[in-house]
C-alpha cells in the first residue's frame, strides 16, 4: 500500500530506512537532522528493533560498527561536526568491509558554523573523510521523494558491496516537507556468513578486523577493494540530464541547489536562452563521462554549489580545457538564488563578459576557471 | 500559480500547523507544495514561522524570503515580518492581537479578527483556522472544500476530539470577509 | 596403562605461538577467559571484541569470533552486537589505554546503560602496543617514556584512574571486581570474578567487569619476576583487588 504523504526529509529518510529493514539506528543530537533521530526512537522499538541514543557521535557510528559486525542493516545520522566525528568509524567500516548507511544533513561550516543548509561537506563525502584509501557511494537526493527511494536503496548498495554508503543532503532537504509516496519495499538481503555472533554451530570462527601486521596482506587488502570501487563506478553511478542536447551552457548542481537550478533552466530557457542541466545524483561515483560528452557539444558550463567550490574540481576533471567553466557558490548556509544565477547567464550568454558583477547593490561574484 | 507563502506568530498558535495544513491540501489538489518550517536554534524565544509553496510546477528552493503572502499572527511578527512581504503581495494581519496598521502602501493589507473569531467558537488556540480561512476566502489559492478535507484527513488523533470546532472556525473565518 | 587427564590446553586457544612477551599477564588472562568459556559452554556463541592494544593479536590463535573495533570504542561495538544479537556472549577485552583514556566515554556509557556485556580490564599501567607510554594508570612516580622522569601527579600529568571505583556509582553496573593475575592464588580469584561476571551476562543482569592487574616486564623495564612483585605490592596498593558490586549492589 502506499499513499502520497507531506513527509519532512527527515522522516522521510527514516521511514524508508525502516522499510528497508533497517534493523538498528544510532544517533546523537545536532541540528538539522534531529527529527531523524526522533522518528527511530519513536518507531524502531514499536518494531522489537534497536534504537540507542549514543553518547557521542563517536559511539554511534562504533554502534554501528558492532550491529554490522554481527549482519544487521545499521544506520546513524547525523550533520557536519557529527559527521566530522564519524570519519574515523567510516574509515574502519570500509577496512573491516561492514555495510551501513550514514546520513548526513549538511549545515553550515566550519566549525559550528550554524545550522543553515550548506554542500560544503562535498570534499568529505566523496574524496575521503576518514584515513586510507578508501572510496564510498555517496547519494545526493534533490527532493523528499527521492531522499526515501535513495535511503531504501543505499541499504542494498551497502550490503552488495560489504560497505558503506553516504546520504548527503543540507538543512533543507531534512527540514522541508514535501508530498512523498513511501513505497512497499520487500528488503533484498544477502546472507551474510562472514557475520559474528550468534550460534556458530560449527563454522569456523569469523573475523571482524581491519588490522593485520603481515607483510603485503594490507596491500592485497586495497587491491581487492579497489575491484569493489571500480566496480561501484562501473555499477552505481546516476545522473540526471536536462536540455543537455543544444545547450549553449550547462548548469551543474546537486541536491537543493538543482531545484534551484532547474527553476533558472525553465526561466533562461523562457527567454530564449538555451541551458541545460546536468545533476549528479551520485556525487560518488561522479559522472565524469556524461560531462565529457556534453562538453564536446557545450562550450559554457556554470557550477552551482552552497559553498566555495568543491564539486567544480570534479567538473573540471571531467570538462578539462574544453569548455570555460563558470563558479558561482554561496558558503557558510547562504542560499543561491535564481535571479542571480541567471544574471550570471545573461552575462556569459548574452553580453559575453566574465567575473564580478554588481547588481542591486550586491556583488554577485562568479569565478571562470 | 505559484504562491510563496509565509505564516509567523507565536509558538503554541498552531503557525506550523497552519502552514502544514496548506500544504496538505495543495498536495491533495494535486499541485507542487513544499512546507518548510524555522528549526532548531531558531525557534528559541518563542518565535514560530514557516514558508509555505503552492505551485502547479516543480518548486525550486523551499526558502522563501519575500513572500507573496505575509501571515501574521502577533505584534511581534508584525513588527519583523512587514518588510519581508513582496511588492504587490497580501499581508494578512491578526488585528486581535495588535491594533498596528500596515504601514507600506504597495502591499495589500487584509486584517482578521483571527483570535476573536476563534473564541466564539470556543479556543484562541484555534486563531490559525480562522485565518486560514480567510487567506482561503480572499486569496483563492485552494478551493474552501479541499482545505476542509485535508484538514479531516491529517488532524492528529490526540486532538480529534477538537476537529469539529476547528472546521466551524475555518468556516466563520472564510465567512468573516 | 590409561593415563587420567588432569589439566590440558585449552581447546579455543589455538596451537599457535603466543604473540606476548615473556613474562606477560595477558595469557593468564586469556587462558582464563578461554577456559570459562569452555567451562561454562558458551564458546559457541561468544564474539571476543579485542581492543586496539597488544591484545588485539588475540584474533591470531583465539578459536572463537573475533571482532575488533576503533581504539577505545571497544564498548560501543559491543553494545551493537549485543543488541542485535542478544543470544551472543560478549567478552570485551580492553587494556588501560582503551578503555580509562581514549574510550572513557564508552565505558562510562556502557556501563551506565547496564550493556549486558562482560568487559576483561587488564591494567598493567602502560601503552604496551605503542611501546611503553604513560597510561592513564601508570602510578605516581613509574617511568614512561612519555614521563622519562616518573610519573608528576603534581605536574600536570594527573593521578591514575582507579576505574572500579569509578564505575561503581553507575545504575547498570551489575558485578563489578578487581584482581591481579601475580600469583597463584591471584589467578584463581581471577577466575572466580571473571565466572561471577560471566554469570551475571548469562542471567542477564547487565553490565559487568572486572580489571585484572596485569605486569608488563618488557615496558616497565623490569624482570619477570620483579614485575610481578610490583604488581603484588606497588599496584595493589593504589589499586585495592576485591569485589565492588555483586548482583547490582555495592560490596
Amino acid at each position: 500500500m502506499s499513499e502520497r504523504v507531506l513527509l519532512r526529509g527527515n522522516d522521510a529518510i527514516g521511514e524508508a530506512a525502516i522499510r528497508a529493514g533497517c534493523d538498528c539506528y544510532f544517533g546523537y543530537p545536532i541540528t538539522p537532522q534531529n527529527e531523524l533521530t526522533a522518528y527511530m526512537a519513536r518507531h524502531m522499538p514499536e518494531l522489537g528493533r534497536i534504537f540507542i541514543q549514543a553518547e557521542s557521535e563517536i559511539a554511534a557510528i562504533n554502534m554501528v560498527y558492532g550491529a554490522s559486525a554481527a549482519g544487521a542493516r545499521a544506520m546513524t545520522s547525523s550533520s557536519g561536526p557529527g559527521i566530522s566525528l564519524k570519519q574515523e568509524g567510516i574509515s574502519f567500516l570500509v577496512g573491516a568491509e561492514l555495510p551501513a548507511l550514514i546520513v548526513n544533513i549538511c549545515r553550515g561550516g566550519p566549525g559550528l558554523g550554524n545550522i543553515a543548509p550548506s554542500q560544503a561537506d562535498y570534499f568529505q563525502a566523496c574524496k575521503g573523510g576518514g584515513h586510507g584509501d578508501y572510496r564510498m557511494v555517496v547519494y545526493a537526493p534533490a527532493t523528499v521523494q527521492e531522499a526515501a527511494d535513495l535511503t531504501v536503496k543505499a541499504f542494498d548498495v551497502a550490503d552488495r558491496y560489504r560497505n558503506p554508503v553516504l546520504l548527503l543532503g543540507d538543512a533543507i532537504l531534512g527540514q522541508m516537507m514535501e508530498p512523498v509516496e513511501i513505497r512497499p519495499y520487500a528488503p533484498n538481503r544477502p546472507e551474510k556468513p562472514w557475520a559474528v555472533g550468534g550460534k556458530r554451530q560449527g563454522r569456523a570462527p569469523n573475523l571482524i578486523n581491519s588490522l593485520s601486521l603481515e607483510e603485503g596482506v594490507v596491500e592485497e587488502w586495497n587491491w581487492k577493494f579497489k575491484a569493489k570501487f571500480d566496480a561501484m563506478r562501473r555499477e552505481e553511478g546516476m545522473v540526471e540530464k536536462v536540455n543537455t542536447e543544444d545547450a549553449d551552457l550547462i548548469l551543474v548542481a546537486y541536491g537543493t541547489t538543482s531545484r534551484i537550478c532547474r527553476a533558472v533552466m525553465k526561466r533562461a530557457r523562457a527567454q530564449g536562452l538555451k541551458v541545460g542541466l546536468v545533476r549528479p545524483v551520485t556525487v560518488w561515483p561522479f559522472p565524469y563521462a556524461v560531462l565529457r560528452e556534453t562538453a564536446r557539444k557545450t562550450r559554457e558550463f556554470l557550477v552551482v554549489e552552497m559553498s566555495l567550490g568543491q564539486m567544480i574540481e570534479d567538473v573540471k576533471l571531467s570538462v578539462l580545457d574544453h569548455a570555460a567553466i563558470h563558479f558561482h557558490g554561496r558558503p557558510g548556509g547562504g542560499i543561491p538564488t535564481e535571479g542571480d544565477i541567471l544574471e550570471i547567464i545573461e552575462h556569459v550568454l548574452v553580453r559575453r563578459r566574465t567575473g564580478t558583477v554588481t547588481t542591486r547593490g550586491s556583488v554577485i561574484d562568479w569565478t571562470i576557471s | 500559480m505559484n504562491h510563496r507563502c509565509m505564516f509567523a506568530g507565536f509558538g503554541g498558535q498552531g503557525i506550523l500547523s497552519m502552514g502544514s495544513l496548506l500544504a496538505s491540501s495543495g498536495m491533495m489538489a494535486g499541485l507542487h507544495t513544499t512546507f518548510y518550517p524555522a528549526y532548531g536554534i531558531a525557534m528559541r524565544g518563542g518565535n514560530a514561522n514557516c514558508t509555505v509553496i503552492v505551485s502547479d510546477d516543480e518548486v525550486a528552493s523551499p526558502v522563501v524570503s519575500h513572500p507573496d503572502l505575509m501571515v501574521v499572527m502577533n505584534e511581534t511578527s508584525f513588527d519583523f515580518f512587514q518588510s519581508w512581504t513582496a511588492p504587490g503581495g497580501w499581508m494578512f494581519v491578526n488585528s486581535s492581537m495588535t491594533e498596528k496598521p500596515v504601514e507600506r502602501n504597495d502591499v495589500r493589507p487584509v486584517y482578521v479578527q483571527a483570535t476573536r473569531i476563534a473564541t466564539e467558537v470556543g479556543d484562541s488556540r484555534m486563531a490559525n483556522m480562522a485565518m486560514l480561512g480567510a487567506v482561503i476566502k480572499v486569496t483563492g489559492i485552494l478551493p474552501f472544500d479541499t482545505v476542509l478535507t485535508a484538514m479531516v484527513k491529517t488532524c492528529p488523533a490526540k486532538i480529534l476530539h477538537l476537529l469539529e470546532k476547528n472546521k466551524q472556525v475555518f468556516a466563520n473565518g472564510y465567512a468573516a470577509l | 596403562m590409561e593415563m587420567k587427564i588432569v589439566a590440558e590446553r585449552t581447546k579455543l586457544w589455538a596451537d599457535k605461538p603466543s604473540p606476548y612477551c615473556p613474562g606477560c599477564g595477558h595469557g593468564i588472562v586469556h587462558r582464563i577467559v578461554c577456559e570459562l568459556l569452555e567451562e561454562m559452554g558458551l564458546a559457541d556463541n561468544c564474539v571476543f571484541m579485542a581492543p586496539v592494544g597488544c591484545s588485539i593479536l588475540a584474533y591470531t590463535f583465539l578459536n572463537v569470533d573475533v571482532c575488533q573495533p576503533a581504539h577505545g570504542r571497544t564498548p560501543a561495538a559491543a553494545t551493537g552486537i549485543k543488541r542485535y544479537r542478544p543470544d551472543t556472549f560478549v567478552v570485551s577485552y580492553q587494556g588501560d589505554g582503551d578503555l580509562a583514556a581514549i574510550g572513557t566515554a564508552e565505558i562510562v556509557h556502557a556501563a551506565s546503560r547496564g550493556e549486558n556485556i562482560t568487559t576483561v580490564f587488564v591494567n598493567n599501567a602502560i601503552y604496551g602496543m605503542t611501546g611503553g607510554q604513560m597510561a592513564p594508570t601508570t602510578l605516581p612516580g613509574q617511568k614512561a617514556t612519555t614521563c622519562p622522569d616518573g610519573r608528576d601527579v603534581k605536574a600536570g600529568m594527573g593521578y591514575p584512574i582507579r576505574v572500579c571505583e569509578l564505575l561503581r556509582s553507575l545504575g547498570g553496573v551489575a558485578y563489578l571486581a578487581r584482581t591481579t593475575v601475580h600469583d597463584a592464588a591471584g589467578a584463581i580469584q581471577t577466575k572466580r570474578a571473571m565466572r561471577k561476571a560471566f554469570e551475571t551476562q548469562v542471567r542477564g543482569e547487565g553490565f559487568s567487569l572486572v580489571e585484572v592487574l596485569s605486569p608488563c616486564p618488557v615496558n616497565w623495564g623490569m624482570g619477570s619476576l620483579e614485575a610481578l612483585r610490583f604488581v603484588g605490592e606497588n599496584m595493589t596498593a593504589y589499586y585495592p583487588p576485591g569485589e565492588f558490586k555483586v548482583s547490582g549492589a555495592e560490596v
